[in-house]
């Protein structure tokens, strides 16, 4: 480990990667959420924050109302095509380092609901940390997707990114983001009944 | 309370109505007899089909008559009966009214065509009317002809088309498992027969 | 991007405002207009940036602008926002800080359920249209059970009514505790969310001890109830109920006559009745207003009529007068809860007329609950018919004669009713939903006139929107 001069080129190490270490508990010590409570599952995302399962022994206790000031979305109940463009803008606002958890089966992959008016998992608009399924998932299972989380966070694992095709690849992911004229023709890039053409 | 249900098929043999809601029929038959389509009804509710030239001036009666004081519209319903029965008006907005003073309920159904969807609009006898038509516009693309403010409710402002029509796919993307995958809900066969697709 | 079919009708327009119909939500140069109409810079952001759906945007900032005021303020809250209970979107027009006008903007939950109901079966119609209404989905799931049953033309079972009663009764209990929750947060007191939370977990306890699942429970189905109550669950209820009582209390002392909640809420959001009846609300607003309607009472369904319970009414009409309401309420429907534990009527829970029960017969065996094994006995060993029953109708479906039928309840924010439309098909053919929240919240623009920005907040808690309901 070299000492003293040579910031240009800073080496590995004992001291950075305890540098790294203790940003990382810090970030994961008081992991502040936004509010993005959209349906049923945000009523159990309030149960947990709320007195029996308690998130305040996380850290995690107030929602920021303004994402400039969270570090976590927890994308909590069914996203609309309306919706969508609202949530992309939320997480653009929000500063590094951020982190989604999806939770629910709606926010994960659409749900129950395989519909004109759903998107069919969130990660088609941001790049989501965790899933955590459920109809809702009770608190307890919403806390270990947390706690999860946290242990990734500490782990200093890379962050996902948005899963999008590679360039001229020909072929649009299945269920690409839709456009929002629903004129009666199928979803762009969706073959809806085609049978798994891939 | 029967502690056996059955399932009845049982249609009205001749409707029937309600007493509480004769004088209001009668009343209805005697000022708007030409606008009257029918008069029917299923397992004890009233439901009465209009033209839609005079139905402001059938829902202001239905409103101000102190024997009917409908005062309350529960709900205007959009329905498309493009595989109910065989007309060629497909698109329905069906008015749910409510009176407070007796107690009685009744429906009005105005149907209409896709080419000419206009139905005047009850935003000025009753002000509840103003998001349940925009629902109907937006779901339907029913034309409500004076309503202050025509504009998509739920979907967004610059979507096509009418999503509950029948017509209408119901969208959806095909789900991928690892060993299996299902195709979205509109597009299986089922084997007792989808009767209503 | 194809021009948006704008339909002919009249608008009201601002004398000062040339009609220029500006398609929503579309980023383009508008042409030069004459001196009535000033292209501000605030609108032309207004298309850019809120192309997500402008609502009425673009005519609310052409109208502030026209106006040649420079202190009226468009403003957008929503649609994610700390204090809209849920996704709701409000433009406001400030002047200062009181309110000219708002116009909420509502769409971005909307999840087709109507429409799909059209591609489940009955029974699973249930599990879609509970998740409507997500802080009272058995209301939701009662009032669809009781318009299939109306078509079909049977009643459930008198057991089944009655459990059912019990349930709504306890949901009615604990979407009203969210609402004190949020409402209470919303207004500053933070404490009030964390009691009506705690409270909320004990009814949930009591729910998935019955239905197996803390929220969207999809245990009303048509004909019946899928499952009874387990051992020990009447004991539960007794103890919660006594336990409300006392905590309902502690709420009332807590607010009632505290001097801050009194100046945030007395006078705030008044609207008086007539306008309520002309806007079509139902429910706790319409009852602080003072007309004491209730279809639990008017016209009872489920054996109502059997149980004694007062309707609580207020007169102000303003958010105290709601609060006022909501808190009666919860009290009479302890009052309905202790008296269906004492009159509950024993036998089946579901019909058992093969054709329309559901046939499942659900028993907690060593590998947990399921089918119970005197049924599988029944249905493997003894009878074909009954084999061939069971699997048409898990499979298929109940088939319900062709008609219409409107069924109405009374649920925690209003009339809540259901047009149900079968063409004699094992599918629901339309399924319309009468939420209460959808039309309530027409009110908000009128009693939002005037306002302080936090008062809106007040009042538009005091309509206890969940736009699940709204947006469906």
């Amino acid at each position: 480990m070299q000492t003293g001069s040579g910031l240009e080129k800073m080496p590995g190490g004992i001291l950075v990667t305890t540098v790294e270490k203790l940003a990382n508990w810090a970030r994961k010590g008081s992991l502040w959420p936004a509010t993005f409570g959209l349906a049923c599952c945000a009523i159990e995302m309030m149960a947990t924050g709320a007195g029996r399962y308690d998130l305040a022994r996380f850290g995690m206790e107030v929602f920021r109302a303004s994402p400039r000031q969270a570090d976590l979305m927890i994308v909590s109940g069914r996203v609309s095509q309306k919706m969508a463009p609202v949530l992309r803008t939320i997480y653009d606002q929000m500063p590094e380092p951020k982190w989604v958890i999806s939770m629910g089966v709606c926010a994960t992959s659409g749900g129950m609901f395989n519909n004109y008016a759903i998107v069919q998992g969130v990660d088609q608009i941001v790049p989501v940390d965790m899933y955590v399924p459920g109809c809702p998932p009770r608190p307890e299972m919403l806390m270990d997707g947390i706690l999860r989380l946290h242990e990734k966070i500490m782990k200093g694992e890379p962050r996902s990114k948005l899963v999008l095709e590679p360039e001229g690849s020909g072929e649009p992911r299945r269920g690409a983001p839709v456009s929002r004229k629903g004129s009666g023709e199928p979803r762009r890039g969706a073959p809806v009944g085609s049978g798994g053409a891939r | 309370m029967t502690t056996e249900p059955t399932t009845a098929e049982a249609s009205e043999n001749g409707f029937r109505p309600p007493d509480a809601l004769q004088p209001v029929l009668t009343g209805l038959r005697e000022r708007f007899e030409d606008a009257i389509l029918d008069v029917g009804g299923h397992r004890g509710e009233v439901v009465v089909e209009l033209e839609r030239e005079r139905l402001v001036e059938v829902c202001t009666f239905l409103r101000d008559h102190p024997a009917a004081r409908f005062r309350q519209l529960a709900s205007i319903t959009g329905i498309d009966y493009l595989k109910y029965d065989d007309r060629p008006e497909r698109l329905c907005a069906d008015y749910n009214l409510y009176s407070f003073d007796h107690n009685i309920r009744i429906r009005l159904k105005v149907r209409v065509t896709v080419e000419d969807p206009n139905i005047p609009s009850v935003t000025g006898v009753w002000p509840a009317a103003n998001f349940m038509e925009r629902e109907a516009y937006d779901f339907f693309g029913i034309r409500f002809d004076g309503h202050p403010n025509l504009v998509r409710i739920q979907m967004p402002e610059d979507w096509e088309g009418y999503p509950q029509r029948k017509d209408y796919p119901l969208g959806g993307v095909d789900v991928d498992y690892i060993n299996a995958h299902i195709p979205p809900p509109d597009t299986r066969r089922y084997k007792g027969g989808w009767t209503s697709t | 991007m194809s021009e948006v079919e704008t339909p002919d009708v009249d608008r009201p327009t601002s004398a000062l405002v040339e009609e220029v119909v500006v398609p929503p939500g579309e980023a383009r140069d508008l042409p030069p207009t004459p001196a009535a109409r000033q292209v501000s810079l605030n609108e032309r952001r207004a298309h850019q940036v809120v192309a997500m759906g402008g609502g009425d945007w673009a005519e609310v900032t052409a109208r502030a602008d026209a106006e040649g005021q420079d202190d009226v303020m468009v403003i957008n809250m929503g649609p994610q926002h700390p204090s809209t209970h849920g996704v709701l979107r409000l433009v406001v027009e400030l002047k200062g800080e009181e309110v000219i006008s708002l116009q909420p903007v509502v769409g971005y939950l909307h999840t087709g359920i109507e429409k799909t109901c059209e591609y489940r079966t009955w029974v699973q119609g249930v599990t879609l249209v509970t998740r409507m209404d997500y802080l009272a989905p058995i209301f939701n799931e009662t009032a669809y059970c009781l318009a299939v049953e109306k078509l079909l033309g049977i009643e459930a079972p008198p057991r089944a009514q009655a459990l059912r009663v019990l349930m709504m009764e306890l949901n009615r209990i604990s979407s009203h505790l969210v609402w004190l929750a949020t409402t209470g947060l919303e207004l500053g007191a933070l404490s009030i969310m964390l009691y009506g939370f705690r409270e909320r977990e004990e009814i949930l306890d009591i729910l998935e001890d019955v239905t197996g699942l803390r929220m969207n429970h999809a245990w009303v189905r048509p004909a019946g109830v899928s499952q009874d109550l387990p051992e020990g669950t009447e004991d539960k209820i007794r103890a919660f109920v006594r336990d409300m009582r006392a905590k309902a209390d502690e709420y009332e002392t807590l607010l009632t006559n505290n001097p801050i909640w009194l100046e945030r809420t007395k006078g705030i959001g008044h609207l008086p009745l007539d306008d309520l009846i002309g806007l079509g609300t139902t429910g706790p607003m319409l009852r602080a207003a003072g007309l004491a309607h209730d279809l639990r009472k008017v016209q009872p369904y489920c054996g109502y009529e059997q149980y004694e319970f007062d309707v609580p009414t207020a007169t102000g009409s303003d958010v105290y007068a709601r609060y006022q309401v909501r808190l009666a309420e919860m009290r009479e429907s302890l009052r309905i809860v202790e008296q269906v534990l004492d009159s509950l009527p024993d036998g089946p829970v579901m019909s058992t007329d093969p054709k329309v029960g559901w046939p499942a017969k659900l028993a907690l065996g060593p590998d947990g609950l399921g089918n119970s094994p005197a049924h599988v006995q029944h249905i493997m060993g003894e009878s074909m018919e009954a084999l061939i029953h069971h699997f048409k109708q898990v499979t298929e479906g109940i088939k319900v004669p062709r008609g219409e039928v409107y069924v109405p309840i009374e649920s925690p924010r209003g009339e809540l009713g259901y047009h149900v439309v079968s063409d004699g098909s094992n599918l629901p053919y339309r399924v319309h939903v009468r939420d209460p929240s959808f039309v309530n919240l027409q009110t908000v623009s009128e009693m939002t006139l005037g306002l302080l920005v936090a008062d809106v907040i007040a009042a538009l808690s005091s309509t206890d929107p969940v736009l699940g309901g709204v947006d469906r």
